[in-house]
């Protein structure tokens, strides 16, 4: 999961990174405390899970009672690529001297920990040229690797010790929290010549969920997403009209993609899994069945040793129980396809034998 | 560089030529009982399980089942192995099997902690072992061994080399590529994890010398760069064979995990331009459909 800034700083503060007086809050009464306790001048920031804040008007300066009465709404309200604010950070502002780059990340194709560093921070790291890149295996940042970077970078004095503290307490944490990715950008040199994360970017690992209970607060799923996740499926909400269902993370993306191709907008991606059975395509049906904005439903299904009349008993029950009410455009590669296709006439499903035939008729049947 | 068929299959002096020993970990599992009988069905030579607490016992009357990879290792003889534990379980169950003097491990297992691949791998490189996953469907070469969870009717024997990250995408495409009259060599799963025992490159490492290989299909998505690097290898070493790619996820949104943990976009990384971009850098062409992976196979081996 991606953690908010808000998150990821009460971790770096929980390791002992150094920051600017900060307060989160969801609302503008609870925020009006908070600038009291805080006091003028803080910056106002838009939480969400996305970059780009700043260009799209998410950071603001913010001087008085009237200045934030007219911005804290404004930024409360904002949606960054199509993200609304989960809450709103009220920082300390910062007379900063130069901004660097600090961040440790899973390389994924050399199979290691990598810490990525540069004396240009505050822009995406990807424009920067001046890259300083170490490999450090699983996550370990020892001493000398840690004050070479400072070197690198250009630092002296408490400056360099400062990023030398920041990068070891960054492996501390990579490390104990199972992070893909830690980053601090902008890490900033302050008159005083200290280093202070001013923001702060966590990705973990969802895989090793299980042993961090105390990282839960933080997951955000929907209702139907939890849902989709005790059912063990994968289920990613999107904001089209027609509901993508397949068995295998390969095979469905591969279908929204081709519907995509044939002009047709996806309501949402659900892996039910490697298998099918009955039980698994009537849960599937029951999730969707409470996404309001579906008009149909695209099922692409390879199903090998599945039996597709296992699968048509699925369909023929969520009809039957009232669960749906929409049509379902189908391809059932697998086992009794015929027996499938005879169980299923004068119901709504249709089933194809190729997905291109499903996907076509899928689009042409939402159509209003 | 890995042997693989030296590993699957031996060789032709060898007594177990074709018939090497595969020890199921978790075979009285209710995923591991179910694909022990399938692979067993299909021809491979299964000559043990392992499950904690039920050594002495038989799997279907016929395979022995052990305590430890240690005891089946020292029974069989055995140099591969496939995981079925559950994810928490992986770690503990890939050192067993490694320590034991396992060189090919094959691991079904979704969900397993990124950590965990990375220590299990470590110590892999230490016993000169090959891991094929985590969230792999396996590995196969069609009409002798299958070691995983395929399906068995997408494949057939041939001179076509698949390597796949997604599962059902395999089946989907050696289907595709069957119907076409492309039989497969061997297939390859690499497993849609962030980090993979073996990497497409590995994996194309393993195929590029086979004798008679006619043409190499790789099917990637989104998330990563190992697609990349794969591109780059072939133009650096100038890989002359007919190959055809295909890129699922085209139409997924940025930042949000699509059903596999490695399949991911963030920022550029790992987008499907990217890949699609050196794909096209390579001169290997990408299908925009898995049913025109073979139409476009055939397209490169009339040039």
């Amino acid at each position: 999961m991606q953690l908010l800034e808000f998150q990821a700083k009460e971790l770096f503060r929980e390791y002992g990174i150094s920051l600017l007086d900060s307060i989160s809050s969801t609302n503008i009464e609870e925020g009006k405390k908070h600038a009291k306790q805080l006091g003028y001048p803080f910056v106002i920031k838009i939480q969400v899970p996305v970059g780009g804040r700043g260009k799209a008007g998410g950071i603001q300066k913010c001087q008085n009672d009237d200045e934030f009465d007219i911005k804290y709404p404004q930024v409360m309200d904002l949606e960054i690529k199509g993200e609304k604010a989960r809450a709103i950070l009220l920082e300390k502002m910062a007379d900063i001297k130069k901004e660097l780059y600090l961040s440790i990340f899973l390389n994924r194709s050399k199979r290691c920990y990598t810490i990525i560093a540069s004396a240009e921070g505050g822009v995406e790291i990807e424009s920067v040229k001046t890259q300083i890149i170490k490999e450090i295996g699983l996550g370990d940042v020892s001493d000398e690797v840690a004050k070479e970077v400072a070197k690198e970078m250009g630092l002296e004095g408490i400056t360099a010790e400062g990023v030398v503290d920041t990068l070891k307490k960054l492996s501390k944490l990579t490390i104990e929290k199972e992070a893909e990715l830690v980053e601090i950008n902008p890490l900033a040199i302050m008159q005083d010549d200290r280093v202070m994360a001013l923001d702060g970017k966590f990705v973990t690992d969802d895989n090793a969920n299980f042993r961090h209970d105390e990282l839960q607060k933080y997951q955000e799923r929907t209702e139907i997403e939890e849902q989709a996740e005790k059912s063990g499926f994968s289920l990613v909400e999107l904001d089209g009209d027609i509901a993508v269902v397949g068995n295998g993370a390969g095979l469905v993306m591969s279908t929204l993609d081709m519907l995509s191709d044939n002009g047709g907008k996806p309501a949402c991606f659900l892996d039910v899994g490697g298998g099918a059975t009955t039980e698994s395509v009537y849960e599937a049906l029951t999730l969707i069945s409470k996404l309001d904005r579906v008009k149909g439903i695209l099922v692409n299904l390879y199903g090998g040793i599945v039996k597709t009349t296992v699968v048509a008993e699925a369909f023929l029950k969520a009809y039957e129980n009232n669960l749906i009410d929409i049509p379902v455009f189908s391809r059932l590669k697998g086992t009794e396809s015929e027996k499938a296709k005879e169980m299923l006439q004068g119901s709504r499903t249709n089933i194809f034998d190729s997905v291109e035939e499903a996907i076509n008729a899928a689009v042409m049947g939402t159509k209003k | 560089m890995t042997d693989i068929f030296g590993l699957l299959k031996g060789k032709p002096e060898d007594s177990d030529y074709e018939k090497k020993g595969v020890i199921v970990q978790g075979i009285t599992g209710s995923y591991g009982s179910i694909h022990a009988k399938q692979m067993i069905a299909y021809g491979t030579n299964v000559v043990a399980g392992v499950t904690p607490g039920k050594g002495g016992q038989k799997f279907e009357e016929t395979v022995p089942i052990y305590n430890s990879m240690q005891e089946a290792v020292d029974a069989t003889n055995a140099k591969i192995s496939i995981l079925f534990v559950p994810a928490k379980f992986f770690l503990a169950a890939a050192k067993d099997a490694l320590n034991s003097g396992i060189k090919l491990l094959v691991a079904i297992p979704e969900h397993v902690p990124i950590r965990d691949t990375m220590e299990a791998l470590d110590l892999a490189k230490q016993k000169g072992a090959v891991i094929i996953g985590p969230n792999t469907p396996g590995i196969m070469i069609p009409e002798l061994i299958k070691i995983g969870i395929m399906p068995p009717m997408p494949f057939k024997a041939g001179k076509i080399a698949v390597l796949s990250k997604s599962g059902t995408l395999l089946y989907e495409i050696s289907d595709a590529l069957t119907n076409a009259g492309f039989g497969q060599s061997i297939t390859i799963g690499i497993g849609g994890d962030p980090v993979n025992g073996t990497r497409l490159i590995d994996a194309f490492e393993m195929v590029k010398d086979i004798s008679d290989l006619e043409g190499l299909v790789i099917v990637g998505e989104i998330g990563g760069d190992s697609e990349e690097m794969l591109a780059q290898k072939i133009i650096d070493l100038g890989f002359n064979k007919p190959t055809v790619a295909y890129i699922a996820g085209r139409a997924a949104p940025k930042e949000k995990r699509m059903g596999h943990a490695g399949a991911i976009v963030m920022g550029t990384y790992g987008s499907a331009e990217s890949k699609v971009s050196m794909f096209n850098k390579a001169n290997i062409p990408v299908a925009k459909r898995p049913a025109e992976v073979p139409v476009l196979l055939a397209g490169k081996m009339e040039k």
